[in-house]
C-alpha cells in the first residue's frame, strides 16, 4: 500500500499499538496533524501548553504504564523544547519516542526559518536518533526507533521528520524489518550465589532497573529467601512496598537513617538495576570499603562505571533473579536483622499534627486510594515525599531522578493520570518548581484530570537555601522569592479550583471534597524546614547529619 | 591508576553523522582522542575508524564499552600492543636551501625509508608508513632542518593472525 510519509507515520504508530500520544502542532508537522485529525478514533492526541510538558507528559505516561511514550513536535523551537524533557528521559531511563517535524529536506542546512539540526543537539542525551530523508525509510526506522527505546537499559529516541518526507509517497509493509537483538546470555551464578551463601549481613540495593525490568516480585522474594534488608535509588522507589519489614527505603545522601546506615554495616551489597549515583553513594571508596559487590544491570558499561564490583552480572534483572532464587535456599540472619530493627527505631516519629511536609505528605496519602499516582518536581519537597510517602504499587512514583528537573511534575502527573486511565495523581511541588512549567495546568483543566497539586510553599528555593545555609554560611543569594503570587486565584484563572491550607485541619477539609478535576493546594510551611537526614555531597555514613 | 596511550578499533554503519556520534561520545564523557583515522571497509556499509586514545585502565574499558552502546557501532575492540600492526601515514614539508633533495635530507628520508613525494625552490615534501614511535623520530629528526608542514594520518591497526576482531558481519 502506497501512503504519503505522515499517513504511514500514523500507520507504523498505530501498528506498534500507540494509542496515546503528547504534542504540539506547528508548521512543519501539519502534514502530521492532518493526519492525526482524520484518525482521533485511533490515535488520542493530547495538546500541551507547552511542548516541554508534553514531553514530561510523555515520560510520566511511559512510566506508569510501562509503554513507550510518544511526544510530538514542530521544528525550531517546538524541537528545542524538547530537549530538556529527552535529557530528562534518558538520566532516568525511560522509554520515550520524541518524533519532530523539519523544514523540507531542501530546505536543510540553509538555516530555514524554524530550523534546527534537532539530531545534533540531542546527539548526547538519546539513546540513538534519525533524520528521515526519504519516506521509503520511514516505516523502518519509526520501528526500530521503538525497538531500541524499549529494548535493553530503556532511553530516549528521537525521530527528525522533514517536511517533505511526510508529503512524499512511499510503500506501507506493515511489518518490522529490524534485526530483534539477540538476548543476553545468562552470566554464570556460581560465584555470586556462593558469595550470597556465606554473607551474614546481605543488603539489597534495587534501583529503576527492577521496575523497568519487571522483577519487583523476584527481588522480594530474593531478599526475603537470604532475609536480607532492602534499600532502594529513588529511581527504584515504590517497587517494594513501604509497609514489607525488609524495606528500608530510599539510601544515599537524604535517604533513611537505617537504610543508609545499614549499607554501610553490610558485608555483601548486591546492586540489581542502579548506577551507583553519586547521589546514592556519597564518597565511593568509603561506601563500600566494608563490604563486597554484587552488581546486576543490564548495561555492560554501567558495570565498574562507579563502583568497580567483586562480581559483575550483566543481563535482565528479572532472569538473573530467578537464576539466583533458584540456587539459593532460604537463609536465616536473626542477628543482623535484630540490629536492622534496631537502627530502624533510631529515629523519633514526628510530631502529630503539625503542619509539616512530613504530615501534609502523610495527611495527603490518607484521602488517596492505595494506586494512586504521585508525581513531584525537585528539590525539598522531592525528598520529603521520597522519605515519606507510603507507596505500596511499582509504576506509581513518577521523580525526576537522575536530571533533577524543576518543572518535571505537573507534565508527568499529566501523562501518569491519563497512562493510568484516570486515576487519583497527586503532584507534589513547591513555589520554585512549580513557577517553572505552571502552564500545564491549562492541560490538567481542559483534560478535566484529577490531578490534585500539593504545593510546599515556603518562599524560598528550599533545597537550594538550605545549601547556602550548611555550607554558604546562611548567604541567602536569589533564593528568597519575595513574589506575591496568588496561587489560589492563579488556580482560578486556569479554570481549576484553589485552596489556601494553613494546618492539617484544612488541608483535610479541602481533600474530603477534593473534586474529581485539577485541585491546587497551596499549602504555606516554613522556609526553614530542613531535608534530614543528610550526608554532605562526597561524604559517607559517618557525616550524616539528623537535623 | 596509570595513563597509557592504547588503541581501540570501531567498526561502525557507514552514514554520515557516525563520526559525529563517536566523538561526540569522547567529548561528553571527557575522553582523550589522540588519533583517530576512519575509512570505509571492503564492504560500503560498513567504515572501521581507529582511535588512539589516553587513560588508565578504568578509560579503557568505558571506552568500549560506551562505544557498543552506539546503535550504528556494530563492534569496538582494544588492541593489545603485542598482538597487533600499528602504522600511521606522514606527508612532511620540509625546508631546502636548493632546489633539490641535498644528501643530508635524502639520507634521513631513506632511514625511516620514506619517499620523496614532491620538491621545489626551498622545499621537499616527504612521505613515509611506520608505527607512530617512527614517525615522531622522523619528525624529531627533521626538525632541525626546518618543518614547514606535518600532515599525519593517525594510527591504522590491525590484530594479528586471524582473529576475528572486528569482523564484518554477513550479508
Amino acid at each position: 500500500m502506497q501512503y504519503k510519509g505522515a499517513k504511514l507515520l500514523i500507520e507504523t504508530l498505530c501498528d506498534l499499538g500507540v494509542d496515546t500520544i503528547f504534542g504540539y502542532p506547528g508548521g512543519a508537522v501539519l502534514d502530521i496533524y492532518d493526519e492525526l485529525y482524520l484518525n482521533a478514533h485511533r490515535i488520542r492526541h493530547i495538546l500541551s501548553a507547552h511542548e516541554q510538558g508534553a514531553a514530561h507528559a510523555a515520560d510520566g505516561y511511559a512510566r506508569v504504564t510501562g509503554k513507550p511514550g510518544v511526544v510530538i513536535s514542530t521544528s525550531g523551537p517546538g524541537a528545542t523544547n524538547l530537549v530538556t524533557g529527552i535529557a530528562n528521559a534518558y538520566l532516568d531511563s525511560v522509554p520515550l519516542v520524541a518524533i519532530t517535524g523539519n523544514v523540507g529536506v531542501s530546505l536543510l542546512g540553509k538555516d530555514s526559518f524554524q530550523e534546527v539540526d534537532i539530531v545534533g543537539i540531542t546527539q548526547p542525551i538519546v539513546k540513538h536518533n534519525y533524520i528521515v530523508r526519504d519516506a521509503a525509510q520511514l516505516e523502518h526506522t519509526i520501528r526500530e526507533a521503538f525497538q531500541i527505546a524499549t529494548s535493553g537499559r530503556p532511553g530516549p529516541v528521537l525521530v527528525d521528520i522533514p517536511k517533505s518526507v511526510q508529503t512524499q509517497a512511499a510503500v506501507y509493509k506493515g511489518f518490522s524489518e529490524a534485526k530483534p537483538k539477540p538476548a543476553n546470555p545468562m552470566p554464570d551464578l556460581t560465584e555470586a550465589a556462593e558469595a550470597i551463601c556465606a554473607a551474614k549481613r546481605p543488603y539489597i540495593y534495587l534501583g529503576g532497573g527492577v521496575i523497568s525490568g519487571g522483577a519487583e516480585k523476584e527481588a522480594l522474594e530474593f531478599a526475603r529467601r537470604i532475609s536480607a534488608p532492602i534499600g532502594l535509588s529513588i529511581m527504584g522507589l515504590a517497587c517494594i512496598p513501604y509497609n514489607e519489614p525488609l524495606n528500608l527505603g530510599m539510601c544515599g545522601m537524604h535517604g533513611h537513617y537505617a537504610s543508609t546506615v545499614a549499607q554501610s554495616k553490610a558485608d555483601l551489597l548486591i546492586a540489581c538495576g542502579v548506577r551507583f549515583s553519586d547521589r546514592a553513594t556519597g564518597n565511593v571508596d568509603k561506601y563500600r570499603a566494608n563490604c563486597r559487590v554484587i552488581h546486576i544491570d543490564i548495561d555492560r558499561a554501567e558495570l565498574g562505571k562507579n563502583v568497580v564490583p567483586d562480581i559483575c552480572l550483566q543481563g535482565d534483572v528479572k532472569a538473573i533473579l530467578t537464576g539466583l532464587l533458584a540456587r539459593l535456599q532460604p537463609q536465616q540472619n536473626p542477628e543482623w536483622l535484630a540490629e536492622i530493627e534496631a537502627l530502624k527505631q533510631h529515629l523519633p516519629p514526628p510530631p502529630a499534627d503539625t503542619f509539616t511536609p512530613q504530615n501534609i505528605i502523610r495527611a495527603v496519602r490518607r484521602h488517596m486510594p492505595q494506586d494512586a499516582v504521585i508525581a513531584t518536581d525537585v528539590g525539598q519537597h522531592q525528598m520529603w515525599v521520597a522519605q515519606h510517602y507510603p507507596f505500596t504499587q511499582t509504576r506509581t512514583f513518577l521523580t525526576s531522578g537522575g536530571l533533577g528537573t524543576m518543572g518535571y511534575g505537573l507534565g508527568a502527573a499529566i501523562g501518569g493520570c491519563i497512562g493510568s486511565g484516570r486515576r487519583r495523581t497527586v503532584h507534589f511541588t513547591s513555589d520554585g518548581s512549580f513557577g517553572m512549567n505552571l502552564n500545564e495546568l491549562a492541560t490538567a483543566v481542559s483534560q478535566n484530570l484529577p490531578i490534585v497539586t500539593v504545593i510546599l510553599n515556603n518562599g524560598v528555593l528550599g533545597m537550594v537555601r538550605q545549601w547556602q545555609t550548611i555550607f554558604y554560611q546562611q548567604h541567602y543569594s536569589h533564593t528568597t522569592l519575595c513574589r506575591q503570587t496568588d496561587f489560589v486565584k492563579l488556580a482560578e484563572a486556569f479554570g481549576a479550583q484553589g485552596v489556601r491550607v494553613t494546618c492539617i485541619r484544612e488541608l483535610n477539609a479541602a481533600l474530603e471534597s477534593s473534586p474529581d478535576s485539577p485541585l491546587v493546594l497551596d499549602c504555606l510551611i516554613d522556609m526553614d524546614e530542613c531535608v534530614f537526614p543528610m550526608i554532605p555531597p562526597g561524604g559517607c555514613v559517618e557525616d550524616i547529619r539528623i537535623h | 591508576m596509570q595513563t597509557e596511550r592504547f588503541t581501540v578499533g570501531v567498526l561502525v554503519n557507514n552514514h554520515y553523522g557516525v563520526l559525529g556520534r563517536i566523538t561526540g561520545l569522547f567529548s561528553k564523557r571527557g575522553y582523550n582522542i589522540e588519533s583517530l583515522a576512519v575509512g570505509t571497509t571492503e564492504n560500503p556499509l560498513y567504515s572501521r575508524i581507529t582511535i588512539v586514545c589516553i587513560g588508565d585502565a578504568y578509560t579503557r574499558n568505558q571506552v568500549v564499552c560506551q562505544l557498543e552502546k552506539l546503535h550504528d557501532v556494530l563492534s569496538a575492540a582494544l588492541f593489545s600492543d603485542e598482538e597487533t600492526v600499528i602504522t600511521e601515514h606522514i606527508l612532511l614539508k620540509i625546508r631546502t636551501s636548493g632546489n633539490e633533495p641535498n644528501a643530508l635530507i635524502s639520507d634521513i628520508i631513506l632511514r625511516f625509508n620514506g619517499k620523496v613525494r614532491d620538491f621545489g625552490k626551498g622545499f621537499i615534501t616527504a612521505e613515509t608508513s611506520a608505527a607512530p614511535e617512527r614517525i615522531d623520530a622522523f619528525i624529531e629528526a627533521v626538525r632541525p632542518l626546518g618543518i614547514l608542514e606535518t600532515c599525519r594520518s593517525g594510527a591504522l591497526a590491525m590484530s594479528h593472525g586471524n582473529s576475528d576482531l572486528l569482523q564484518i558481519p554477513e550479508a
